[in-house]
C-alpha cells in the first residue's frame, strides 16, 4: 500500500484512514484522508464538497431579497451574521447605506454580537466534546437555548432566521425583547466563569490542546486564515476593530470594544503583525481561548448596544420601527455594471460577499468568501506529525461549518 | 493608503502591466494583464508601502455578452497591518481562460483557484492540483458559466431544477440563459 | 464446586457457603448430604442470586443511574417517560436491542466476531465468583482470590481483541490496539497495588483480606498507613483504565474512533459489550471496596465485631441462623453501598473530565503510576515492620495512635476539599435560581 519504514527492528506500514464524511467529529460532512503511522498522522488531506448546494448559482437565479434565506444556510450556526453581512453588501451595491436608520444599525450590531455568543457557545461546547468532555457541551447548549429563544421571539425561527434583509428587517424589532436580552446577558456573566472552570483551565484539557496544531502567524496569513484562527496565532486582526462597520467604531471609541485576546495585553494598532509572547502560540488552546474570551467581549458589546437603544430619541425609534424593505422594493434593482465587496468579522473569521449588478432584480454574480473554507485549507499543514486524537482536536479548533465550506 | 496611491505605485513599478483602472465603482479596481499578474501580486505583497499579505477572495465572473466574450477573475486583497483593501482583475478570453496561478504568492489561492476552475472553468497555469473541489470529480461542465446546461441526470439521479419526472426543459432555456426567475 | 476445592486447600476454616449450609440443616443431615448439598447451595446462590441480580438488574440500574447522574450534572432530566423517572427505560432499550437485526459485516471473521463479546462478558462475570458479599456470602472463597481476579481480568482483553480484529474495520482496529496497549500497561500498577494489600493482609483470599480489616474505620487498609490512601488512588486510576472509563475511554472514544472496538456491533451483540462494561464497573468497585474499604465491615467497632463473630461465634458461642442472616444482610448492604459509591465516583469523573491522549495514558502509567506504586509498596511494607505498638505504648490511644493520625489527616483533607467544592457551586446556583432570566413567556409574543 505504501512505502514501509523501519524504526529500530520493527517494520511499520502506513495506514490509510478515511475519516468522514460520516464521522462524529468532523463537524458535518468533511472527509479527511489520513495517512497514519500507527497513531501518528503523516498527512491529512481534507476533501470538501459533500454539502455543495449551488449557493452561487441559486443566488444568480433569485432576486437579491430572495437570496437572504440561502445565506442562512451558509453558516447555519451564525445565520444572523450571514444575513447582516449579505444585507450590508447588498446595501452597498444598491447605495442604500445612508437610508438605513440608526436604530436598525444598532440592532444589527446587537444581533451580530448575540449571534457571535451563540456561535461561540456551540464552538466552545463541541470543542469540549471533541476532546471527550461531554458536560461542558450541554452546559453551553443550556445557554445557547436561551439565546435561541430570544431569536425565536425576534424572528420566529430558531436557526435560520432570515431576519435581516437589505434595507431593514423582515419584521419590526420587538422592543420588549430588550429587557429579556439584558437579563440573559447578566445571567450569562457567571456562566462564562463556569465554562472556564470546567473546561478552559482543566488540566487534562490544557494538556490535550496546548502545543497541538501550532499555526505560526506568517503561515496563518499566507493561508488566508481569519478570525479566531488568526488571532489565536497572535496576529491582531479583527475587522470590527480594523475596518469598523455598523456601530463598532463607536463601541471602540467608548472603550467597550476592547481587543483583548486572553491576556491583558492590548494590541498596538500602529504595529504590524503583533507576535504575542504571552503564550499565544497559535495552538489549539489559544484558538479555543480566543473564542472563550470573545464570549465576554461580545457580552459587553451587547450590553452597550442595549444602552444605545435606550438612549435613542423617539424620532429615531419610529424610523427604526418600520422596515424599509417595502418602500424600497421598487428600487430593488442592482445597478448595472456596479459591484460591491463587503466583509464582516463573522464568528469564524472574515465573511464577505461579492455582488455584481446587472440592472435587474437579480445580482449578476454572487460570490461568498467563507471563512471556514479558507481556514480549513491549513489543516494539512498543522496536523502533520500529530496523533489521531490530536487531529480531531485540530479540526475542532478550526471550528468549521461545512454548510459554509461547501456552500 | 487610498486606491489612487496604490494604483500609482503599481503603475510606477509595472507600467505596461496595468491595462486600465476604474474608480467609479464602489470598490475601485485595476485591470492587470494576465501574463504579468504574478509580478504585480508579488509587488503588492512585498512592497513595504503596500504589504498586501492577505488574499481575501478569488472570484470569476462570466460575461458572455460582452465583445469579445470575457471571463473576469477578480482578486480582493487586504493588508493585515495597513488596512487598505484593494481589488485587481484580469480579463480573459472566454473560450480559453488561462491565467498564471498565484499559489506561490498567497497560499490562500489554492482552494479558491480550484473552485474557480470547478465552477467557472478558469485554468490556472502552474497550479499543481487543479481538480474539482465542490462538484463531483466526474461532473461535466462548469456550472457558473452563464450558458451552462443542466445535466438531465447524474449517475441515474435526475437533477437540475426540473428533475421531477415528466417536466421538460422549457424551450426558451438557452435563449434566456436561465439567469432570471420571474417573481 | 470451586468452594469444595478451596475447602480442601484450607481445611481449618470452611467457606461461607459451607457454614451457611451447616446452619440451615441438622448436623446429621449435613454429614450425610454434605457432598451434594454444598455444591448445590453454591450453584443455587450463583443461579438464583448472582446471575439474575448482577447480570440483569444490576446493569439495568447502573445504566439508568449513569443516565440520571449525567443528566443532572448537565442540567437535564434524563429519561423521564418510561416508568417513574424513567426507571424502566433500560428495559425498553433492552427490548429494542433484542429486536434489532443481527448484523455481521461481510468482511468480518464470523467466528471470532460472534465469540468476542461472549468471551468479554464471561471474563467479567467470572470475576464475580470471588467477590465477598457478606460474612458468609461468597460464591467461591479461593485462597488465591486476588490473584485470580488479576488473572481473569485479562480475559476481557482477549475477547475485545478478538472482536476488534474480526470486525475488519480500521476504527475497530485502532480501538483494539489502544485497548491492548492501555490494559496491558495498567495491569502492572494494578497488580502492584494488589500485592501491597496482600502484604498487609498476609493472604490472597478475599474473605481473609476483608476479615483483616475488622474493627474501627482506621483498620481499613486505605487508612492502614500513610501510604495506603495513595496506593488506593493508584488502584482507582488503574481500575478506571482497566475499565475503559473516562478519562481513559480511548478504546471507544466516540469523537475519535466512531465507537472504537464495537463500531461494527449492533443489537444484542453490542448490548453484551455494554453489559460487560457495566458489570466490570461493579467488579472493580467491589474489589476496591473489599480490599481497601473494609468490604462488608461497617467501620464501627462493635458492629464489626458482631459481623466478624457471626462466622465463627463469639468465644465458642453457637451462632443462630437469624444472627447469621442478619449479619449477611448487613454485610451485603455495606458492600453494595461502598461499591455504589465508587461507581458513582466513576460516573462523576466520566462526566467531568476530558479524554486523555494515548501517549499521555502511557506516560501516566509508565512514568508515574508504576514507579509510584512500587515505591509505595516498599514504603508501606517498611511501615508495617516498624514496631509502632512498642513505640506508642505510653502515648494516648496506644498502638492505635498512628492509624488514628493517618485517618484524621486524610479525612480532614477530604473534608476540606468537600467544603471548598460545596462553596464553589453554591453561590452561582442560588443566583441562577433567583433570577431565572430565561423564563420567557413563549415564542411569538410580540
Amino acid at each position: 500500500m505504501a512505502p514501509t519504514e523501519i524504526h529500530g527492528d520493527v517494520r511499520t506500514e502506513e495506514f490509510l484512514l478515511n475519516m468522514g464524511p460520516q464521522h462524529p467529529s468532523t463537524h458535518g460532512v468533511l472527509r479527511v484522508v489520513v495517512r497514519t503511522d500507527g497513531e501518528l498522522v503523516l498527512e491529512a488531506i481534507p476533501h470538501v464538497g459533500y454539502l455543495h448546494r449551488c449557493f452561487e448559482k441559486c443566488s444568480e437565479n433569485s432576486t437579491m431579497k430572495a437570496v437572504v434565506p440561502y445565506t442562512d444556510r451558509m453558516d447555519y450556526l451564525a445565520a444572523m451574521c450571514n444575513n447582516i453581512t449579505y444585507s450590508l453588501a447588498a446595501e452597498k451595491l444598491l447605495g442604500w447605506e445612508k437610508l438605513i436608520p440608526r436604530k436598525t444599525t444598532i440592532v444589527r450590531t446587537l444581533l451580530f454580537e448575540l449571534q457571535r455568543i451563540a456561535s461561540h457557545l456551540m464552538s466552545v461546547g463541541t470543542y469540549g466534546l471533541d476532546v471527550g468532555a461531554i458536560t461542558p457541551f450541554l452546559h453551553c447548549f443550556r445557554e445557547r437555548e436561551r439565546l435561541l429563544e430570544i431569536f425565536e421571539e425576534i424572528s420566529g425561527q430558531r436557526l435560520n432566521y432570515s431576519y435581516v434583509y437589505p434595507g431593514g428587517f423582515q419584521y419590526p424589532w420587538p422592543d420588549a425583547i430588550n429587557k429579556k436580552i439584558k437579563a440573559f446577558l447578566v445571567y450569562f456573566e457567571d456562566r462564562i466563569k463556569e465554562y472556564n472552570e470546567l473546561l478552559s483551565y482543566n488540566g487534562i484539557f490544557v494538556e490535550r490542546t496546548s502545543g497541538i496544531g501550532v499555526l505560526p502567524p506568517d503561515m496563518a496569513a499566507d493561508y488566508g486564515c481569519t478570525g479566531p484562527m488568526l488571532r489565536g496565532s497572535g496576529v491582531a486582526r479583527d475587522l470590527r476593530w480594523d475596518q469598523p462597520y455598523l456601530v463598532y467604531d463607536e463601541l471602540k471609541k467608548e472603550g467597550v470594544f476592547q481587543v483583548r485576546y486572553y491576556g491583558d495585553r492590548m494590541p498596538n494598532p500602529a504595529d504590524q503583525m503583533v507576535k504575542w509572547e504571552l503564550g499565544v502560540k497559535g495552538d489549539c488552546w489559544s484558538r479555543y481561548m480566543v473564542r472563550a474570551g470573545e464570549l465576554e467581549q461580545s457580552r459587553r458589546m451587547c450590553l452597550a448596544c442595549l444602552a444605545k437603544l435606550e438612549k435613542l430619541t423617539d424620532a429615531d425609534k419610529e424610523a427604526g420601527a418600520v422596515s424599509v424593505i417595502k418602500e424600497a422594493d421598487k428600487q430593488y434593482l442592482a445597478p448595472k455594471g456596479q459591484e460591491a465587496y463587503f466583509k464582516c468579522e463573522n464568528p469564524r473569521g472574515e465573511l464577505a460577499y461579492y455582488l455584481v449588478g446587472d440592472g435587474k432584480a437579480n445580482a449578476y454574480r454572487v460570490k461568498a468568501r467563507a471563512p471556514s473554507f479558507n481556514n480549513l485549507q491549513v489543516l494539512t499543514e498543522i496536523s502533520r506529525g500529530a496523533m489521531v486524537a490530536d487531529l480531531v482536536a485540530i479540526i475542532g479548533s478550526i471550528d468549521i461549518v461545512l454548510g459554509e465550506v461547501d456552500r | 493608503m487610498q486606491f489612487k496611491e496604490v494604483a500609482a505605485i503599481l503603475k510606477e513599478k509595472h507600467g505596461d502591466a496595468i491595462v486600465s483602472q476604474d474608480e467609479t465603482r464602489r470598490d475601485p479596481f485595476v485591470v492587470v494583464k494576465p501574463a504579468s499578474i504574478v509580478a504585480v501580486a508579488r509587488t503588492l505583497r512585498d512592497d513595504p508601502r503596500l504589504r498586501y499579505d492577505h488574499l481575501s477572495l478569488v472570484s470569476a465572473v462570466d460575461y458572455p455578452k460582452e465583445k469579445p466574450p470575457t471571463i473576469e477573475v477578480v482578486y480582493h486583497v487586504d493588508s493585515l497591518s495597513l488596512n487598505h483593501p484593494f481589488v485587481f482583475k484580469v480579463r480573459l478570453p472566454r473560450e480559453s481562460p488561462k491565467v498564471p496561478t498565484l499559489l506561490n504568492v498567497w497560499r490562500t489561492s489554492d482552494w479558491h483557484e480550484r473552485e474557480s476552475w470547478d465552477l467557472m472553468g478558469v485554468e490556472f497555469e502552474g497550479h499543481p492540483n487543479l481538480t474539482r473541489i465542490l462538484c463531483a470529480e466526474d461532473w461535466v461542465g462548469h456550472p457558473l458559466r452563464k450558458d451552462y446546461k443542466w445535466p438531465v441526470e447524474y449517475h441515474g439521479v435526475p437533477c437540475g431544477p426540473f428533475a421531477k419526472e415528466g417536466v421538460n426543459i422549457p424551450p426558451d432555456w438557452e435563449q434566456e440563459g436561465f439567469t432570471t426567475r420571474k417573481e | 464446586m470451586i468452594s469444595l476445592l478451596a475447602e480442601d486447600a484450607r481445611p481449618d476454616r470452611g467457606t461461607g457457603i459451607l457454614e451457611l449450609v451447616q446452619l440451615l440443616v441438622k448436623p446429621e443431615t449435613y454429614d450425610k448430604w454434605a457432598p451434594v448439598l454444598v455444591p448445590a447451595a453454591s450453584l443455587a446462590i450463583i443461579l438464583l442470586f448472582l446471575l439474575p441480580v448482577v447480570a440483569t438488574v444490576f446493569p439495568m440500574f447502573a445504566i439508568w443511574l449513569e443516565r440520571k447522574v449525567s443528566a443532572h450534572m448537565q442540567s437535564r432530566l434524563g429519561p423521564m417517560e418510561v416508568g417513574y423517572h424513567g426507571w424502566l427505560q433500560t428495559i425498553a432499550d433492552g427490548v429494542k436491542l433484542l429486536a434489532k437485526e443481527d448484523i455481521i459485516p461481510g468482511g468480518a471473521d464470523k467466528a471470532l466476531f460472534v465469540i468476542g463479546p461472549v468471551i468479554t462478558l464471561a471474563g467479567v462475570f467470572v470475576m464475580l465468583a470471588v467477590l465477598p458479599l457478606g460474612p458468609h456470602l461468597i460464591p467461591a472463597d479461593l485462597n488465591v482470590g486476588l490473584f485470580f481476579l488479576a488473572a481473569v481480568g485479562s480475559i476481557e482483553v482477549l475477547g475485545i481483541l478478538m472482536s476488534g480484529w474480526a470486525s475488519n474495520n480500521k476504527w475497530s482496529l485502532f480501538g483494539t490496539i489502544r485497548l491492548a496497549t492501555q490494559l496491558v500497561s495498567y495491569e502492572v500498577p494494578l497488580g502492584v497495588s494488589f500485592v501491597t494489600v496482600t502484604a498487609l493482609a498476609g493472604s490472597l483470599s478475599m474473605q481473609e483480606i476483608v476479615r483483616e480489616q475488622h474493627g474501627w474505620i482506621w483498620n481499613w487498609f486505605v487508612f492502614r498507613n500513610p501510604l495506603m490512601p495513595l496506593v488506593f488512588i493508584i488502584f482507582y486510576i488503574a481500575s478506571l483504565a482497566e475499565n475503559k472509563r473516562a478519562p481513559f475511554d480511548l478504546p471507544e472514544a466516540e469523537s475519535e474512533l466512531v465507537a472504537g472496538f464495537h463500531t461494527e456491533y449492533s443489537g444484542m451483540r453490542f448490548s453484551i459489550f455494554f453489559l460487560a462494561e457495566y458489570v466490570a464497573m461493579y467488579v472493580v468497585s467491589a474489589i476496591g471496596a473489599c480490599i481497601f474499604l473494609g468490604g462488608w465491615h461497617t467501620g464501627i467497632g462493635p458492629l464489626d465485631h458482631f459481623l466478624q463473630g457471626s462466622r465463627g461465634g463469639w468465644g465458642g458461642e453457637a451462632v443462630s441462623l437469624k444472627v447469621a442472616l442478619l449479619a449477611n444482610v448487613i454485610g451485603v448492604s455495606v458492600v453494595f453501598a461502598k461499591a455504589w459509591f465508587l461507581i458513582f465516583v466513576q460516573m462523576w469523573l466520566r462526566w467531568t473530565l476530558p479524554r486523555i491522549r494515548l501517549d499521555q495514558v502511557m506516560d501516566l502509567c509508565l512514568k508515574f503510576l508504576l514507579p509510584a506504586s512500587v515505591v509505595f509498596f516498599v514504603a508501606s511494607v517498611a511501615w508495617e515492620v516498624v514496631p509502632w505498638e512498642q513505640l506508642c505504648r505510653s502515648l494516648p490511644l496506644a498502638e492505635r495512635l498512628p492509624r488514628a493520625i493517618v485517618f484524621a489527616f486524610y479525612s480532614s483533607l477530604v473534608g476540606l476539599w468537600f467544603k471548598w467544592f460545596w462553596s464553589t457551586f453554591q453561590v452561582p446556583l442560588q443566583r441562577s435560581v433567583q433570577e431565572k432570566p430565561w423564563v420567557t413567556s413563549g415564542a411569538f409574543t410580540t
